[in-house]
């Protein structure tokens, strides 16, 4: 057994929000040994970058720390002045932020930022400093290390700064590095090869990883030792091989249970007579490029280039993608919320393009999109209640007022929620049950056709398997077709018929969604597979 | 009974807030936020101080001829107010120059002709101020037992209205009895004890001063006698015309062109921009300085219209609220159009197109109420910063009318004051704890008000 790194003994820390102490981390254990990979398992709110940050002593003013030790080789960090609190920061333990875009400064060259962490602890001087950075940049495998060394982070994609911050990170030579959801931000083949970069480092340098998690997949790739919080308190710890074959907890199993896979897909059997919904012909978004004095049109960015498919009735096609491949551009730009650059784009047989304005407003009330963030789709100064009838008050307004009430009390019970929260504002409510909401506005207009704009990527696993359920249970009853964007093949497993996959503004494969990811053709399809974390319980059981 | 353009619109736009405010009073999600508003304690507080300036604006906004009949008042001929009429005594007393506050002789040595016709080298008693004390030794405790008759009276005063009040809204003794309780722990939802305290504050400083007034220049004489409490009492109203008929102006200009501009982009965009591109490009003084000119020069050329010094000198305030409002909105419709462009990409407003809502619709129910908290917090600011440019101005004789009681025409003239020795401090002390109290009362109710209608915060 390797030595005791860290130990967290009886770690409690409150918040104080308008008056009310609230408990974010409750009586919460738990020792890390060097060179092994810990995994802090929950979903969101439930405390596990609260506990990150409370042994690093980072946590936000109107949080504190009431109980509890961090022994780091037996001394405890809450006992430790301020000034002592540096060299330990970075030096010792570092930390890997979630959004790699907001955590490096955007005025500040790549090879400043990392010069910065390592001269902090005066680990090399002036003159050997560049040749450090340099080598940093290679070890976490960026190309053209000496290169980027005057480059700024906007010149970077968002997996090569994720690799800039571990490389702060590692600047301090830490023995433990926290990653507080390394990956979350990244796209799937780039959380890949980022989960790899760190396994390598961890290997070669022999050093610790707290990593913080959601995702059960990266788990059962990465973790050696892992922990599952829920709601401040930690309900469950077990080495890898227990926790994969026999979780002991109910809320651990609800997890697994939670999980989307890919391996699930479950096609229900489709009525072939229904004709075409939806068709796409050739459509295109393009955004030009202008140049010079007069803003001449040198070129276009082709977001959307030529496009062509078929929805029916009843029908899911999921649209998938890494981000920047154009998806949601064509979800929008079909229900021409942005304007696009050609093609038709025929609903029920009624090409949208060749519409007035007034008509495409009518026609629009059967095309209905429902967005990735529930918190800025709704307007943060309505209630409830009137975002829901918005929708009815402007196609039929010779609706009455009781009647549209009623309506929106039925629509908030179909989806789940009480009818009295038609009074309350979209803050006093949880992101799932802001879905939720956004659900029973697409819905209270008696769509045809819902653009789903990746409608679970903010949600925790659990509340992103009910709003499945719930998608699921419309399309039954109402007979409704999806268009489904999303970028995790598992949520389109479950949920989807069809899947086309988008590169580049381009389809690169379409077909049934068991043939498209069980027999993949296209070897971009191949890639985007391969590197979804296998969550394998099958391998300990 | 005469109407003058500015009381027409102070009240217009008094009314027009009271309508507002019924209006609100019966939407649920509306009267949450002000509901929030009253429990605020902070808020209520200033809104009292608040609304006592402005009851004291509104009736120095009622103009009439005096009454020929009472000899005293025929002197010019000229419409006085309601208040003018509240505060004679001391409207009237002029001295014959500077005296200091609470004094009873000038502030200046004169040679003063004595009854035997030898002539001394002195400072003359005041025609007024402290007159009635035969001995001035006495002065103090004159001071002394007029403020506590005044303390008492407002004690009185308080007692009568806040009972009352506890009468209508409680009826019965006990219930009375029992409330009495949580209104002294503070108990209440509604912050009832900050706001009696405050009404209590308000009314002692109200009597005492009636009580003094009549017999001391509470803030001294300035140069020509006038005294000086009056002139700063007389200022509020012209500093709440300044702060809210400039905005009344700049407002609507503001709010159309920002949120046009942002929302609809392309070619309207760019003329709007070019229209405060350009409008801002020339300087503000200048074109405040061209524009009174020109009002002046008009004004003299058609003095039929013009008949009395006090109309004049209204249309000279009511130009420059709409001059300065003419200059001052592109500031805010800068801001407005860059949250509009942040807002039209917000997904909500994109969910309300997709259902078809009309952009007129989307205008109004998406994008206006979610610019709310940057139109409060300019208004403001605006407010306390067009209260000093109005002293700016003056400086440059382009403000208000020389004859118009107004802070800036005070600090205007401290300038002078100040480089005296002795020092004449009171003018600008007087001019400068009112605009002080105004404002911070403003910028805290602001707050307030910012803070309830945010629905983000409204929840820690």
């Amino acid at each position: 057994m390797s030595e005791l790194l860290l130990s967290v003994k009886n770690l409690m820390t409150t918040f104080v929000q308008g008056g009310e102490r609230q408990i974010a981390v409750d009586d919460v254990s738990f020792d890390i040994h060097s060179g092994e990979s810990f995994a802090l398992v929950g979903e969101s709110g439930s405390g596990k970058s609260v506990s990150a940050l409370s042994v690093l002593r980072l946590l936000p003013s109107n949080g504190k720390i009431v109980k509890g030790q961090a022994l780091y080789r037996g001394e405890d960090l809450f006992l430790k002045q301020e000034s002592q609190m540096r060299p330990v920061r970075g030096k010792r333990i570092a930390i890997i932020f979630q959004d790699p875009m907001s955590s490096l400064n955007p005025v500040m060259t790549i090879g400043q930022q990392i010069g910065e962490a390592i001269l902090v602890h005066r680990l090399v001087d002036q003159s050997s400093l560049k040749s450090r950075v340099v080598e940093l940049l290679e070890q976490v495998g960026l190309p053209f290390a000496a290169r980027r060394f005057n480059e700024y982070p906007h010149q970077l994609s968002g997996g090569m700064r994720q690799r800039v911050m571990i490389a702060i990170a590692l600047a301090g030579e830490p023995e433990l590095v926290i990653a507080d959801e390394p990956t979350t931000a990244l796209d799937v083949t780039i959380q890949a090869q980022v989960l790899a970069l760190l396994k390598e480092i961890q290997q070669r340098n022999g050093m610790a990883l707290w990593l913080i998690t959601h995702d059960l997949g990266i788990v059962s790739e990465m973790a050696d030792h892992i922990a599952v919080m829920q709601k401040g308190k930690v309900v469950e710890q077990a080495g890898r091989e227990r926790f994969f074959s026999h979780p002991q907890h109910p809320y651990t199993l609800e997890l697994f249970k939670a999980v989307p896979s890919i391996e699930h897909c479950h096609p229900q059997a489709k009525d072939d007579e229904h004709k075409a919904l939806l068709e796409l012909d050739q459509f295109k978004v393009y955004y030009p490029i202008r140049k010079g004095l007069f803003k001449k049109v040198v070129d276009h960015v082709r977001a959307v280039d030529e496009i062509s498919f078929s929805l029916k009735k009843g029908e899911t096609l999921a649209l998938v993608g890494e981000s920047g491949c154009g998806k949601t551009t064509l979800g929008k730009g079909l229900l021409h919320l942005i304007p696009n650059s050609g093609g038709r784009v025929l609903f029920n047989g009624l090409d949208l393009n060749s519409l007035e304005r007034s008509e495409l407003r009518q026609a629009r009330r059967k095309l209905q999109i429902i967005f990735q963030d529930p918190f800025s789709s709704m307007n943060p100064r309505m209630l409830i209640g009137e975002i829901i009838a918005e929708g009815m008050k402007a196609l039929n307004g010779e609706l009455s007022e009781v009647k549209r009430r009623k309506r929106v009390e039925k629509l908030l019970k179909q989806v789940g929620l009480p009818p009295e929260s038609r009074l309350r504002y979209p803050h006093e409510f949880s992101g799932g049950q802001r879905q939720r909401v956004c659900i029973a506005r697409a819905l209270a207009v008696n769509p045809e056709l819902i653009v789903c704009d990746e409608p679970t990527s903010a949600l925790d696993v659990s509340v992103q398997a009910q709003i499945i359920i719930l998608l699921k249970k419309f399309q039954k009853e109402q007979g409704l077709s999806y268009l489904f964007i999303s970028h995790d093949l598992a949520v389109v497993a479950e949920i989807a018929h069809r899947v086309a996959v988008m590169k580049e503004g381009r389809i690169v494969e379409i077909g049934e969604v068991e043939q498209v990811l069980k027999n993949p053709q296209h070897p971009y399809t191949k890639s985007l597979i391969g590197a979804v974390p296998k969550l394998n319980m099958e391998g300990f059981g | 009974m005469v109407v003058y353009w500015t009381d027409a619109l102070i009240f217009l736009l008094a009314i027009a807030i009271l309508l507002l405010g019924w209006r609100a009073s019966r939407k649920e999600h509306l009267r949450r936020p002000w509901r929030k508003v009253a429990q605020n304690r902070v808020g209520m507080v200033s809104l009292v101080v608040l609304l006592f300036f402005v009851v004291i604006g509104l009736l120095d906004s009622i103009h009439f001829y005096p009454d020929l009949d009472k000899g005293s008042e025929q002197q010019s001929g000229e419409a006085i107010s309601l208040f003018d009429k509240w505060v004679t005594p001391i409207r009237l007393q002029e001295e014959k120059s500077y005296s200091a506050p609470f004094a009873s002789r000038l502030f200046a040595k004169e040679m003063i002709e004595q009854p035997n016709g030898q002539v001394v080298w002195d400072y003359p008693r005041l025609k007024y101020g402290g007159a009635h004390l035969v001995d001035e030794g006495v002065k103090k405790s004159d001071i002394l037992a007029l403020t506590a008759g005044g303390m008492l009276k407002g004690l009185g005063f308080w007692l009568l209205v806040t009972s009352s009040f506890a009468l209508i809204r409680w009826r019965s003794l006990s219930k009375m009895r029992r409330n009495l309780g949580l209104v002294l722990n503070g108990a209440t939802t509604l912050p009832l004890r900050a706001i009696t305290l405050t009404i209590l504050f308000l009314s002692l400083c109200t009597f005492s001063a009636m009580e003094l007034a009549p017999h001391y220049h509470l803030f001294g004489t300035d140069k020509v006698g006038q005294d000086v409490f009056y002139q700063a009492l007389k200022s509020i109203r012209t500093g709440l015309m300044i702060g809210t008929l400039t905005t009344l102006v700049m407002l609507p200009l503001a709010l159309s062109f920002g949120i046009l501009a942002g929302f609809f982009r392309g070619w309207v965009d760019d003329v709007i921009q070019y229209l405060y591109t350009t409008l801002s490009s020339i300087p503000g003084v200048l074109l405040i300085a061209a524009s009174i000119l020109m009002m002046q020069v008009y004004m003299a050329n058609h003095e039929e219209q013009f008949a009395s010094l006090a109309l004049r000198a209204d249309m000279r305030l009511l130009f420059l609220c709409l001059i300065l409002g003419i200059t001052s909105w592109t500031g805010l419709c800068r801001l407005l159009r860059a949250e509009t462009l942040k807002l039209r990409e917000m997904e909500y407003v994109q969910a309300a197109t997709a259902m078809g809502v009309k952009r007129g619709v989307i205008l109004v129910r998406h994008i206006l109420p979610n610019l709310f908290h940057i139109v409060l917090i300019s208004i403001v600011l605006d407010f306390s910063a067009l209260v000093l440019a109005e002293a700016v101005l003056s400086y440059v004789n382009i403000g208000v009318d020389p004859t118009t009681n107004s802070w800036g025409n005070m600090i205007n003239s401290a300038r002078l004051e100040m480089a005296r020795e002795p020092v004449v401090w009171w003018s600008l002390a007087a001019a400068f704890s009112f605009m002080f109290t105004l404002v911070l009362a403003a910028n805290l109710f602001a707050d307030a008000v910012r803070d309830a209608f945010d629905p983000r915060r409204a929840s820690d």
